[in-house]
């Protein structure tokens, strides 16, 4: 419909065949808004919402098979008599994430992304829903297995952490700088691999810092253990802040 | 592939926008892509059509303004071109450059009837 003569012919052509006092140029509008303001400005108040709480939230992020999963459970059986967590698992299709989660005896919820290949903040929003933020320190949230998207997609979070296994080779940071970049920390996992492959830790942490100078570097293995205490003793002390910013 | 999700808020921002001004059927609609935004322009385009069948967006005309990118070095201060995979600075080798442009992933204008 025209809008300035409220004639109902839909295409400029058609609608010359009469005649008109004003001319059809198209009027310009200028908008000037970002295109990822709506999961900001959600993200802005998730982020308001686990402050509150006094809530230490985490975003783990990777390749699929990194390990994320692995490392929930090994985490949460170390310390959830001691700190108070809940996990939120993204995953395309299945629930198996979160059943490996439950079976711990945290609370798990489960967000499916169907074609989605990362979480954004409405979903978040709606999944801490689940939750009763007054009783939790930490809110752990599995991203989609996917080292591209997620980079782009603030859910609130206080710190992306990304997970790299060592089996995917040395210069993944290299190679998907964003994820890298965005991380505030980075896990290597599967150390225990060490020795079976011609992996170059040296290197990896060399390419890590030239990708992100200020990224704190944990490397680890969920199965052996190995490294597993300098990463609890982070957790911790990053929860012991957080409350005493939430009381301040 | 967000490009589906990022093409989908073009349209909402560009629907959203027309009708907030009396409405009208849209006719061009500028976009800037930012080279380090991890937006890839043609993956957009390729979502257009899809996502602006039925909208006051269909058959508008795409426009991609793409900003290339640009970083200063924290160390030296000097300005310089880069992409993704720029990680020293050109002049002292310093990593961490910091992005100055080339993010954006904006909705600039819209043209409408
Ligand atoms: N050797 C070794 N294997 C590990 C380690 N951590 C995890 N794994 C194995 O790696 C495989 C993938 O682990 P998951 O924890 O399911 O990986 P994920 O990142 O959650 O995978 P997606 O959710 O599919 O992205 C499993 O077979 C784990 O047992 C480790 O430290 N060492
Ligand atoms: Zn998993
Ligand atoms: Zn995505
Ligand atoms: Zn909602
Ligand atoms: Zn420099």
């Amino acid at each position: 419909m025209c809008i300035d003569c409220g004639c109902s012919e839909r295409t400029g052509q058609a609608h010359h065949h009469h005649d008109h006092d004003h001319d059809h140029d198209g009027r310009t509008i200028r908008v000037e808004e970002n295109l990822l303001a709506k999961n900001d400005r959600l993200a802005a108040a998730n982020r308001v919402r686990f402050t509150r709480h006094g809530l230490l939230t985490l975003n783990l992020v990777s390749s699929p098979g990194s390990g994320k999963t692995t490392l929930l459970e090994t985490t949460l059986r170390a310390l959830k008599d001691e700190l108070r967590f809940a996990v939120l698992e993204g995953d395309q299709q299945t629930s198996n994430d979160a059943d490996r989660i439950a079976a711990t005896g945290v609370p798990a919820h489960q967000i499916n992304t169907g074609a989605g290949c990362h979480l954004d903040a409405h979903m978040v929003a709606h999944g801490v829903d689940h939750f009763d933020l007054d009783n939790l320190d930490v809110l752990l949230i599995e991203n989609v297995g996917n080292l591209v998207c997620p980079a782009s997609f603030d859910l609130g979070e206080d710190s992306k952490v990304t997970v790299l296994s060592i089996t995917e080779g040395e210069d993944k940071p290299l190679k998907y700088p964003q994820m890298f970049r965005a991380a505030a920390i980075v896990i290597v996992n599967k150390i225990d691999l060490l020795p079976h492959l011609d992996f170059d830790l040296d290197q990896c942490r060399q390419f890590i810092r030239q990708v992100n100078p200020q990224a704190r570097i944990f490397e680890l293995s969920c199965r052996s253990g190995a490294g597993m205490d300098a990463w609890y003793d982070w957790l911790r002390a990053q929860v012991a802040a957080k409350r005493q910013q939430a009381q301040s | 592939m967000h490009e589906l999700g990022i093409t989908q808020s073009i349209v909402d921002i560009a629907e959203r926008t027309t009708r907030k001004h009396g409405g009208g059927r849209v006719r061009s609609v500028t976009v800037e892509i930012g080279e380090l935004s991890g937006v890839i322009p043609d993956a957009v385009e390729f979502c257009f059509e899809v996502c602006s069948k039925g909208t006051l967006l269909e058959g508008a005309r795409l426009v991609i303004e793409t900003v290339p990118g640009q970083g200063r070095c924290p160390q030296c201060q000097t300005e310089q071109a880069i992409d993704n995979y720029s990680f020293a600075c050109e002049n002292c080798g310093a990593f961490g450059l910091e992005r100055v442009r080339g993010e954006e992933l904006r909705i600039k204008e819209l043209e409408v009837d």
